[in-house]
């Protein structure tokens, strides 16, 4: 059996989710190393022994100037390239929430996040339709994450969504289902175009999206598991143990073993 | 050559522009205003050419949504007036420090000294507007204290901008003569010591420094000490004993002797009780056995979580700032209470923050002035909130800290200040991973040993939060307040953070560590010097925001986010090293000695030289006396029928701020990160406001956090005894409720008073201290840790010109933390399914008293509700009980609004429907109201599914339990009274639950 697929985790600045997006990857079956951005920069060559890249979420700069603008030039001026060669290699990258922003920010994906309609950061439970073919999204096709962001909106100029359509590159829309329905709330929790809630590039390789799948991995994580509890105590069922989110880093770990 | 670069958004309806359309027309809806355009400008005196200039714009805009301009201020075709917003001189700009740090990337060059990127915006005004209106209109987007707002007629050029600090004080140190009369010496410490040349006094048109605050007598012990020692007192040795022996640091009100309690009412009966509760512990084992660990004397309480892991709990408030600043002080409350997790022994990992507001009705329009002229207004008690609110959002947010636990408290006594609390939960392991660096250590211990080197990581110092220190500048009126408040940076914080937790604690690389809040250095430094026998610091070597600085204003700001080190000298490479990659600025500024004393030089100039035992244990003992107030305060044990209508009482109870939906709170700040939440801030498909949170910290244990709050203030009004009582009550009730035990459950107490000078208060806090020791022993639940705040006092003017003095309630908050063996038996509050039974657990008094149900009618008629701590502890026990036993659907503890508020809560929660009997409730209310809206305490309602019915009565035999009706589909509220019955649709309570803040 091949051994563990190796992710690398960005770290510093501000990023806050490396420890929870390690534990959700290694419960997948992988490994992963949280590295500093600055430690990448100074050995790049760490990028050559890592299958999976991940930019989590976070607060990289402070979002100022732009939530993931500041921390995307970094990457992009000092890690372009060697990224550019990661990417070469048959190997899988994603960007959670702030991670999506420093992917688009660093010209990695296309497009851009920006301000809430709300003009306010949001933390809910939203639903999504899984479109497109991301080997990240691998058999799925419905499913509710948490989101937590106020620059999640995305927006890109009509020719780049157009060839986003075309490319297959709308990964994940924003829908009503279950968590709507259940806390009776919108289903574009941002005003999203197209309620876009992912894209994706590279024949879906790199997947950029808003919702936090590292935060829904357990059960006992839904919103609403002690009203689900209760219907399986009633109908004298198992309580379940996984969340819908794990099957997102399973399948990245599938893609190698 | 200055340059300034301005980014506009491309994107149709940009988000920031209609925010402000949006904002300013709600609050000006007769003016014409029809358009804002939103532009954003950096300016930066750097040295930069043209091409950098260029290069720099083109990565400050991105392409897809926006554009950029480094020639000018593009503005829109049609406009009437430009506002420019930015910052004062010397107030922290996290977004301009963020653009410096990108072009100090992009040209590899560092800044020269003094030279800074500033950021400002600009609102572009369409509509038929006059400039008065325009003015208005920014005087509501602008505070004075911090920011500047320029406004711009479309004919005016706008001029650059560059808020250079430029401080025209002494940097000398001075001695101050203390051998004068007492009249003087009162005046030294009221007004600060005088600087030698009034001319260039740092007040502006003044000559002295700010107060000191030393009493009398301390202002003589300090005296008589020089005179023995044959020398004068420095600025800095004065500055730094009145930092020290303040209120603030020492907590004298608590500690001195007060009437009959020699040893002070802290040690009596705060630390007293939780000495009795672990003696009463030892020895014992599991359930009942001590868990306190570290407690009273580190940063943050810990108790054991599990073999290997501690859990540290610390609330703060930060009262006085927030009122000034609402959004800078509310981000410092809760950067700067993670500091006192991140410095808990060696430095516990931040799990969890929790907020407090105790704030006016937002809705009061009433202008109340800091002076007499009436220039200085207070800002509006709607400003107030919102910015607290933003500023937990912009602190915990950016920290990577969930949030998943706070509320609101309304009362008018907080109009003059605020009080905003923050609280945050710490995980530390208990001893440092064994490996080739040396044997495995406590971690929740430190020593710093002499020889240390004194290490300052993090920000820079500046002259932020000193005692009336003024800048000016160039471009400003001479006199503008300068930073009055710091503005905390959370990302500064999080890179030292990352470094400390992650990577340099575990390597023993450090041997003690505190954070630099009150009293920054001379604060820090001073009490690590108790660990080693003392310290030598150089102050020259502290890296200063901008130069200028006084020996004095460098040992005693509070420029934020600095912690301080004590670093044995073969390991200060390698803990440099692993500062240097996280881009944390570390710097040695002296070294931990034995000498006993606290030595501090500047530029080799010896300008402070103390015993530690003079600086730590000097300060004169003050015997307080306390005075029962004469007049039973509106105590009045009559009370009525009103023949209202109760339904729409009710209604009008939940459209009441202190009880009403703060949705809007809880869903802008992130309670899901680390993947730790449990049970949400809104609970069921209602959304509903809970009382407590349980979190799972390690994702691989299903062992909880849970965490929970009571506070009861409005019984002051009649008896804080009672208050205090009720406060812990409803924090271990609302605890319970959530699935913790008492066996395993601490609090920390919050104690924010006002007028603690009068013996009428003290009189008062004393009842309040009684309380605490009384209602915590007999739970068995022990204080870890603890703060208080003793003059939460308004003295200012109303528009008349009137004097005023707004004195808040005496409040105390308590906080719970308990730990829970699984997760899987946490609980929330909203009703789960048609058909379920709905018990009372407890008894109904007629205890209407400062409820609000009376406050709302405004009576303050009735009996507060009492404690009987021995019938709640079996009531709590029994619901722990059947938690544990998996029998229970829902719970919620009854609290402000009484069982009427429990049930819609559970309802709206549960968008379930009840039909209810409340003829046959045990207790002395009889009446409806009574029934509906007493604040009894002990109560808990609960429901089940049927088939535990015979269960879980047996639990209950020694408790008053009642079965009152069961839980229906059908989207209505049936309830029979004696004499009467209401009747409520359910989307008709929803709304009204959810009205208070809806337009938030």
């Amino acid at each position: 059996m091949k051994t563990k697929p190796r992710a690398i985790i960005f770290s510093g600045y501000g990023l806050n989710c490396e420890d929870e997006t390690k534990a959700a990857f290694e419960m997948a079956g992988g490994t992963a190393d949280i590295i500093h951005l600055n430690d990448l920069i100074a050995r790049p060559a760490i990028l050559k022994k890592a299958d999976v890249l991940i930019v989590g979420g976070g607060f990289a700069y402070g979002d100022d100037t732009g939530a993931g603008k500041a921390y995307g030039n970094r990457v992009r001026h000092h890690l372009g390239n060697e990224i550019e060669q990661f990417l070469q290699r048959n190997t899988l990258m994603i960007g959670i929430c702030n991670g999506f922003q420093v992917l688009t920010s660093a010209g990695i994906l296309p497009g851009a996040l920006i301000g809430n309609d709300s003009g306010r950061y949001l933390c809910r439970w939203v639903d999504i339709e899984i479109l497109g073919d991301s080997p990240w999204l691998k058999g799925l096709s419905k499913m509710s994450l948490p989101i937590a962001h106020g620059e999640g909106k995305y927006y890109a100029p009509a020719a780049t969504l157009e060839k986003l359509k075309q490319e297959n590159g709308i990964a994940l829309k924003y829908t009503t289902g279950e968590m709507c329905e259940y806390f009776d709330l919108p289903a574009n929790p941002n005003g999203a175009l197209d309620n876009i809630a992912a894209v994706s590039a590279r024949g879906g390789r790199v997947l950029g999206m808003m919702p936090h799948p590292e935060r829904a991995v357990s059960f006992f994580q839904l919103p609403h598991w002690t009203y689900l509890k209760e219907e399986y105590v009633r109908r004298n069922e198992q309580l379940p143990s996984e969340g819908p989110g794990l099957q997102l880093f399973r399948n990245a770990v599938h893609y190698f073993v | 050559m200055t340059h300034r670069i301005a980014v506009v958004s491309t994107v149709e309806g940009d988000a920031r522009g209609s925010g402000y359309l949006h904002k300013i027309k709600s609050l000006f809806p007769e003016s014409d205003l029809r358009s804002v355009s939103f532009v954003q400008a950096y300016t930066t005196d750097a040295q930069l050419s043209d091409a950098e200039i260029k290069k720099v714009a083109e990565q400050l805009a991105s392409p897809a949504i926006e554009k950029y301009f480094t020639s000018n201020i593009p503005t829109p075709d049609t406009y009437a007036f430009a506002i420019e917003i930015g910052y004062l001189p010397g107030v922290t700009d996290n977004v301009g420090h963020t653009v410096q740090e990108m072009i100090e990337d992009l040209t590899g060059r560092y800044f020269a000294g003094g030279t800074h990127v500033y950021s400002s915006y600009f609102l572009f005004l369409g509509g038929q507007i006059s400039h008065e209106e325009a003015g208005k209109m920014s005087q509501e987007l602008f505070n004075p204290l911090i920011e500047r707002a320029t406004i711009f007629g479309t004919d005016e050029d706008i001029p650059l901008v560059v808020p250079h600090v430029k401080l025209a004080g002494e940097q000398n140190t001075l001695e101050v003569d203390l051998n004068v009369a007492d009249a003087e010496l009162m005046r030294i410490s009221k007004e600060g010591i005088a600087n030698s040349d009034a001319s260039t006094g740092l007040r502006a048109g003044g000559s002295r420094r700010g107060s000191l605050a030393l009493s009398l007598s301390a202002m003589k012990t300090i005296h008589d000490h020089f005179a023995e020692l044959g020398r004068k007192p420095t600025d800095v040795e004065l500055e730094s004993l009145a930092q020290t022996w303040s209120e603030h640091c020492k907590h004298t009100i608590f500690n001195d002797p007060l009437d009959e309690v020699k040893e002070g009412i802290y040690r009596r009966y705060i630390k007293g009780a939780t000495e009795r509760i672990r003696k009463g512990r030892k020895g014992k084992n599991g359930s009942k056995g001590d868990f306190c660990v570290s407690v009273f004397k580190d940063n943050s309480g810990a108790i054991a979580f599990d073999d290997t892991y501690l859990i540290t709990h610390k609330v703060e408030t930060h009262n006085s700032p927030s009122g000034l600043d609402p959004f800078g002080g509310a981000v410092t409350a809760i950067v700067g209470v993670n500091r006192d997790c991140l410095g808990f022994g060696l430095g516990a990992r931040p799990i969890a923050n929790v907020y407090g507001f105790c704030v006016a009705d937002p809705t009061d329009s009433q202008p109340l002035f800091r002076d007499s002229q009436r220039k200085q207004q207070l800002l509006s008690a709607r400003r107030i909130l919102e910015g607290i609110v933003r500023g937990i959002n912009a602190g915990g947010n950016q920290s990577g800290i969930p949030t998943p636990l706070g509320f609101v408290a309304v009362d008018p006594s907080y109009r003059g200040k605020p009080l905003v609390f923050g609280g945050t939960v710490g995980l530390i392991p208990r001893k440092s991973p064994s490996g080739s660096r040396g044997r495995p250590r406590k971690l929740y211990e430190k020593c710093a040993n002499p020889g240390d080197y004194i290490v300052m990581i993090g920000g820079r110092v500046g002259a932020d939060g000193i005692h009336g220190a003024t800048f000016s500048s160039e471009s400003l009126s001479a006199g503008s307040p300068a930073t009055a408040v710091q503005i905390g940076d959370p990302i500064t914080q999080k890179k030292f953070s990352d470094a400390l937790i992650r990577e340099a604690r575990d390597r023993g690389l450090y041997s003690s560590i505190t954070d630099d809040g009150a009293g920054g250095l001379s604060g820090s430094v001073g009490e690590m010097a108790r660990e080693s026998g003392g310290a030598l610091v150089d102050l020259e070597k502290v890296p200063l925001k901008y130069p200028g600085l006084a020996p004095w204003q460098i040992w005693i700001s509070e420029s934020q986010e600095r912690m301080t080190l004590a670093v044995p000298k073969r390991r200060w490479t390698a803990l440099k090293k692993i500062f240097d990659r996280h881009d944390v600025e570390a710097t040695r500024i002296g070294e931990f000695t034995k000498s006993g004393r606290c030595v501090v030089r500047y530029k080799k100039k010896e300008v402070m030289n103390i015993t530690l035992a003079f600086l730590h244990d000097g300060r004169p003992v003050e015997q307080q006396r306390s005075k029962q107030r004469t007049v039973n305060r509106k105590q009045n044990s009559e009370l009525g029928t009103w023949n209202s209508d109760l339904g729409a009482a009710l209604l009008k109870i939940l459209a009441r701020p202190s009880v009403g939906s703060t949705a809007f709170i809880s869903q802008q700040y992130d309670h899901e990160v680390q993947g730790s939440s449990i049970t949400k801030p809104l609970q069921g498909k209602g959304r509903v406001n809970a009382d407590a949170a349980v979190l799972q910290p390690l994702p691989h244990s299903q062992k909880g956090v849970v965490l929970a709050h009571g506070c009861a203030p409005w019984y002051s009004q009649i008896d804080t005894y009672t208050m205090a009582a009720a406060s812990i009550d409803t924090a271990v009730r609302n605890a319970i409720c959530a699935g913790a035990s008492r066996d395993y459950l601490a609090i920390l107490d919050n104690f924010c008073w006002s007028s603690s000078d009068t013996p009428e208060r003290l009189h008062e806090l004393k009842e309040a201290a009684r309380a605490c020791y009384d209602v915590a022993v007999a739970y068995g639940t022990p204080f870890i840790s603890g703060k208080d705040s003793m003059f939460n006092d308004f003295k200012g003017f109303d528009s008349e010109g009137n004097r005023v003095h707004i004195a808040a309630l005496p409040t105390l908050l308590i906080s719970a933390i308990g730990v829970m063996l699984d997760i899987g038996k946490a609980l929330t509050i909203d009703f789960k399914h048609a058909g379920d039974l709905v018990y009372v657990v407890g008894e109904t008094n007629d205890e209407l008293g400062a409820s609000e149900y009376c406050t709302m009618l405004g009576e303050m008629a009735g009996a507060v509700p009492r404690v009987d701590v021995k019938k709640n502890a079996r009531a709590y026990d029994a619901v722990g009980k059947a938690i544990e036993r998996g029998l229970l659907a829902s719970a919620i503890g009854v609290g402000r609004g009484g069982l009427g508020v429990a049930l819609a809560k559970s309802a709206i929660a549960g968008q379930l429907g009840m039909r209810l009997n409340l003829i046959d409730l045990p207790g002395t209310a009889k009446t409806t109201d009574n029934i509906l809206f007493s604040e009894s305490q002990g109560r808990m309602l609960v429901s089940i599914r049927r088939d535990a019915r015979k269960e879980f009565e047996r639990i209950f035999k020694s408790v008053a339990l009642t079965n009152i009706g069961e839980v229906v589909q059908a989207q209505s509220l049936a309830v029979e009274f004696p004499e009467t019955r209401i009747s409520l649709e359910l989307p008709t309570i929803t709304q009204a639950y959810r009205s208070f803040f809806r337009e938030w």
